[in-house]
């Protein structure tokens, strides 16, 4: 992962928290975010001076979503998975925030079927989860996609559990 | 004869089955009933040194491709290495139907060689070809495999095809990450030569039709590209650079022209590139995956496979025409890919997925006016075939105990052979044109 990704992330959460500070500050009780509840359920005060809350469960959940850099998919499948829709759409926000930033997805495939069908259907993945994180405001120029087709496996072997790795599109920062 | 040389002779006939695989082609399959054939080591006149025993790698030949069997030296009457010396009853004797004889003669302080040979036809009687060939004392494998092809030419009346050349892709695992290398070999593996090394993927090498180029797709600048190398110099270009998927490279029958795959249009289509004016011309438009070209032998259209209808099946389009006016080649397969017409324009080679509930891959062969079918190998992941020059076997990319290794069947599906793979996966091989 990039460390230029990783400041952005950090300086988003520091901006954010720093919102929720002056919210919590105006008005006390009237409507606590439920992040900031569940985070925060006793502020025993052990950072002395800085009372910094740590992020909260949407902030992690964000974290862990961003940190999801492979997704895999069913066998001749083109489409990524249900499950993954938000973890994309979180990575498109996040595309969205930080115009800077700029990924490859590289898209891969399993052995089955010959070499060149799986170079195109590696492609094929990979342009499902542009056009998805397009739609979810990322912008076109942010984004390279390369296909790998077969010639990059995650796993070797001939075992459906091993064909289950090799599908798949994973989030390269450049 | 060199003393070391003999002993190693006797060492390998002592372990000839299995610890043979690694130094020689297994044979998985032959014909039922081969023709005899006898070749009697070849005699040594004058100081021959490290040169390699010319009549087993003539016999090798032989054998491998299926048709001939060839006479243990066990067996030997006699011993002759020329005409005279020959008496046709010994060998009338040995149900052999077939005698070839040699000599290699050479000079001490020199690195030049003389091959006498000649071959009989033991029934008739019959003195059918006699011939000296010369050269370093290094081409021995060139002139054992030059013998056999006049060999199986004056048998089978077919041209021999075992001083052709193939080019594979190796993938080994490596310090970080995994090593590729585009190889050149014999026919049989032998001799292998590293045309280009890389850590990122080499795929779909191909032959120019005159045998001096390859064209071929490399990730080295991290995205699929079409190179053309010279192979004698190693000197290369870069073909292609457009956005996408650029793959598939495939020299037409007059060598002028690149078939290719780009997917600089949303979706991977068949383009033709002239060689020479760089001109490009878009074939096929269509936003299903069109990919896997190859040229009709009259060079004047293109077969590919496409999944339009939702499953790989295989096409044709004739250069010119409008994208629409497609003709579907085959219909009875649950998948069909990477396809290529035999010389007579009728028969397709191809890789064949028969059913959905079945995930295995076989070559084939349709016979597009009859669609007869003819299924040639029974593993499960067979991908990449290539024909041999002379038409008679294809050689393709098979997984042998978890390993790519290349296979080679004959067109009939009679005979079969795997060559030797020290290491790493191989894959994808292109059977040369003929070279001479």
């Amino acid at each position: 992962m990039g460390t230029q990704s990783n400041t952005i992330i950090k300086a988003s959460l520091l901006a954010f928290t720093l919102t929720l500070f002056a919210a919590c500050g105006s008005t006390e009780d009237a409507e606590p975010p439920a992040e900031v509840v569940d985070s925060t359920p006793a502020p025993a005060d052990t950072s002395g001076a800085d009372d910094d809350p740590g992020p909260t469960t949407e902030e992690l959940e964000r974290e862990r979503q961003l940190a999801q850099r492979v997704f895999y998919f069913d066998f001749d499948v083109a489409e990524f998975k249900a499950e993954d829709r938000e973890t994309l759409a979180t990575h498109a926000q996040n595309l969205a925030a930080n115009m800077n930033r700029r990924i490859r997805l590289e898209g891969h495939a399993d052995e089955r079927g010959t070499r060149e069908y799986n170079l195109a259907l590696g492609e094929r993945r990979a342009n499902g989860i542009l056009n998805y994180l397009i739609v979810n405001g990322a912008s076109r120029g942010q984004i390279e996609v390369v296909s790998y087709g077969e010639e990059r496996p995650e796993e070797a072997g001939q075992s459906e559990a091993a064909y289950a790795m090799n599908r798949r599109v994973e989030i390269v920062d450049q | 004869m060199n003393p070391k040389r003999l002993l190693l002779a006797v060492l390998l006939l002592a372990a000839h089955a299995p610890a043979a695989a690694e130094l020689s082609i297994q044979i998985t399959r032959g014909v039922d009933d081969p023709i005899p054939i006898a070749v009697v080591p070849f005699a040594t006149d004058g100081a021959v040194f490290g040169a390699e025993d010319v009549a087993e790698i003539v016999s090798n030949d032989l054998e491998q491709v299926g048709e001939f069997l060839a006479l243990g030296r066990e067996n030997l009457l006699s011993m002759p290495s020329e005409e005279s010396e020959v008496f046709f009853r010994d060998w009338q004797l040995l149900a052999q139907d077939y005698l070839l004889v040699g000599k290699v003669s050479g000079s001490r302080g020199s690195q030049a060689v003389r091959v006498q040979y000649e071959f009989f036809d033991v029934n008739r009687e019959l003195r059918l070809v006699g011939e000296v060939l010369t050269g370093n004392v290094s081409q021995m494998r060139d002139i054992g495999h030059e013998i056999a092809n006049v060999v199986y030419e004056q048998v089978t009346g077919t041209r021999g095809a075992f001083t052709s050349r193939i080019l594979y892709v190796v993938a080994e695992p490596a310090a970080d990450g995994t090593s590729f290398r585009l190889e050149k070999a014999d026919y049989d593996g032998q001799r292998p030569q590293v045309l280009l090394r890389s850590r990122e993927p080499i795929m779909s090498p191909d032959w120019s039709p005159d045998g001096s180029e390859v064209a071929y797709v490399s990730f080295e600048t991290d995205l699929p590209r079409i190179y053309i190398q010279d192979i004698a110099s190693g000197q290369r270009r870069q073909i292609t650079n457009y956005p996408g998927i650029n793959s598939s490279p495939v020299f037409s029958p007059d060598g002028d022209r690149l078939a290719m795959v780009l997917s600089r249009d949303g979706s991977p289509d068949i383009y033709v590139q002239d060689l020479r004016s760089n001109e490009l011309m878009r074939v096929t438009d269509h936003p299903a995956i069109d990919t896997e070209p190859s040229w009709t032998p009259d060079g004047r259209s293109i077969v590919f496979m496409s999944d339009r209808t939702g499953q790989p099946q295989i096409y044709q389009i004739e250069l010119g025409a409008s994208s629409f006016d497609v003709e579907r080649l085959t219909y009875d397969c649950f998948q069909c890919a990477k396809a290529r017409f035999l010389p007579d324009g009728v028969n397709l080679i191809h890789v064949r997925r028969e059913t959905r509930q079945s995930p295995s891959y076989q070559i084939a062969i349709i016979n597009i006016e009859t669609l007869r079918v003819i299924t040639l190998t029974d593993t499960s992941l067979d991908e990449s075939p290539s024909l041999a020059p002379n038409g008679s076997m294809i050689m393709y990319a098979t997984k042998f105990q978890g390993r790519g290794v290349l296979d080679a069947v004959s067109i009939d599906g009679l005979v079969k052979f795997r060559l030797p793979s020290a290491e790493g996966d191989v894959r994808e091989p292109a059977w040369s044109p003929f070279l001479d």
